[in-house]
């Protein structure tokens, strides 16, 4: 399994032409306090950088963009009842959707863990 | 304290770099997390919104609010004078009596809300940070040269609030009576850890609590003061505009523009009942015809279903037909499930009237709901 990172401050861990994605720890803390995640359809397609997933915290709306293009075949139930699991479990039990990969090429324009840390370290 | 004019022009006042507020070395070393708001930088939140919030409905919060007006007004003829800008009877505002009221435009549209309380030197008027010098201007305007308006720009305004403000800040404050002779809207002057203050029995969150005005050389000392007692703790912003939101308090450029009025915004309380017969101030006329004749839309609170939260500009429907504009909207801490405020059509203003709102592309179910949503639970 490998993790990789986008600019947008979501991760993505594949495993074959499977993708689990979600928003880093840095996001979270920068969005706060997370009140309810507005997940894609189970089944939809989408395009590498559409706007898929919405993150509500108290104080506004954020977009979560999908880092791969393909088609969504789960997502994280358990964050309609408890949406802070995104805070609390950024890089594990709060994740958002799974997706197959259309184009493994795709992950080529992601950072890993190392290029991400100092990315976020830049800014 | 120095004597109007302090504005900077205002082309110039857009492109001057945020400014800092007295305490802003204190709220960087309390963990605040700082951005631009009303042209200074502000703690928007320490620990988290979430957290601030609920630890102000059940112990006591500290707001640096240095950002806003503190004006003093004084001279020969201040209260006819003052009556004249204002819709206030101050005939029936006592001294030491803190009261709302708004500044209207000549089509009696909303230019600011504030607090006026009567001093034993003048009438203290406390006005919102973003529009304080626009207030200014448009109060010089409409006074009397022989009345005078101080900018007292060398003081600092923090609120205490919460079931337990009294408890913390009664250890610190002296005065010619004790701090428990202040009920709501009453203020008076203490001393507060060695520094005079006027402190009033007010604020912006439906808890009982204190607004606390004193120099800002001596803020930084208060603050710490204060937060050195276990019931309180610095909160930022956020948890400052989900309190106002769930106490139904509406916000200036928000919640009240000058495309609102004293009538539709649902402030009526805040036109003096000899006011509203007698006229006399900008825009006097509109306010008259629309206590007679009431309005087209109302301010009004909206309870909604499901988690995701209504926001600023979201339309608002009843059935296919658009009736109206969310203005504020988020999730409540407290009732853990989104409200809102908006205008809509009149007739639709009833408590549980089913309306939609639009977010997103969906339409979510929403109530019309009594405010505040969260009981006051200020002291009487």
């Amino acid at each position: 399994m490998t993790r990789y990172f986008s600019e947008d401050h979501e991760w993505i861990e594949v495993e074959g032409d499977l993708g689990t994605v979600g928003i880093t720890d840095y996001a979270q803390g920068q969005l706060g306090d997370i009140t309810f995640v507005e997940l894609p359809a189970e089944g939809s397609t989408v395009g590498k950088g559409d706007s898929v997933s919405v993150v509500d915290s108290v104080k506004a709306a954020s977009d979560v963009y999908t880092p791969v293009s393909g088609t969504v075949t789960e997502v994280n139930g358990a964050l309609a009842d408890t949406p802070e699991l995104v805070n609390t479990e950024a890089d594990t039990g709060g994740w958002l959707f799974r997706v197959t990969l259309s184009d493994a090429a795709e992950l080529g324009g992601l950072m890993d863990e190392a290029a991400y840390k100092s990315y976020v370290e830049s800014l | 304290m120095s004597e109007y004019p302090v504005t900077p022009d205002e082309d110039e006042a857009e492109d001057l770099a945020p400014l800092t507020l007295p305490l802003d070395a204190w709220h960087q070393t309390q963990g605040g997390r700082m951005v631009e708001f009303a042209g200074y930088m502000m703690p928007v939140q320490y620990e988290g919104i979430m957290a601030e919030h609920l630890w102000t409905r059940e112990n006591a919060g500290l707001f640096d609010v240095s950002h806003m007006g503190q004006l003093l007004v004084s001279g020969e003829g201040v209260e006819a004078a003052l009556e004249t800008a204002l819709p206030i009877d101050l005939s029936t505002l006592k001294l030491g009596t803190v009261r709302y009221s708004l500044l209207l435009d000549d089509e009696g549209g909303i230019l600011d809300d504030l607090m006026v309380a009567r001093w034993p030197g003048g009438l203290y008027v406390v006005v919102n940070g973003a529009t304080k010098w626009d207030d200014i201007g448009t109060l010089r305007e409409l006074l009397p040269d022989d009345v005078t308006l101080n900018h007292l720009d060398d003081r600092a305004l923090l609120a205490l609030q919460g079931p337990k403000a009294f408890a913390a800040l009664e250890r610190h404050a002296s005065g010619e009576y004790p701090l428990s002779a202040l009920t709501f809207m009453k203020g008076g002057q203490f001393t507060l850890g060695g520094v005079d203050a006027w402190i009033s029995r007010s604020g912006y969150t439906g808890e009982d609590g204190f607004e606390i005005s004193i120099p800002a050389d001596d803020v930084e000392a208060v603050a710490q003061l204060l937060c050195g007692e276990p019931e309180v703790k610095p909160i930022g912003l956020g948890a400052r505009d989900s309190l106002r939101l769930e106490a139904g308090l509406p916000l200036y450029g928000h919640d009240l523009s000058p495309e609102t009025s004293a009538v539709d915004a649902d402030l009526k309380f805040a036109i003096n009942k000899r006011r509203r017969t007698e006229g006399g101030f900008p825009g006097s006329d509109r306010v008259i015809r629309d206590f007679a004749d009431g309005t087209a839309r109302r301010r009004i609170g909206l309870t909604l279903e499901g988690r995701m939260a209504a926001r600023e500009g979201a339309k608002v429907f009843n059935n296919d037909q658009e009736v109206g504009i969310v203005t504020s909207g988020g999730f409540s801490p407290s009732l853990q499930h989104p409200i809102a405020m908006a205008y809509v059509d009149a007739a639709l203003v009833a408590e549980g009237t089913a309306l939609t709102i639009e977010m997103r592309g969906k339409r979510l179910d929403a109530k019309v709901a009594a405010m505040p949503f969260v009981p006051h639970r200020y002291h009487r």
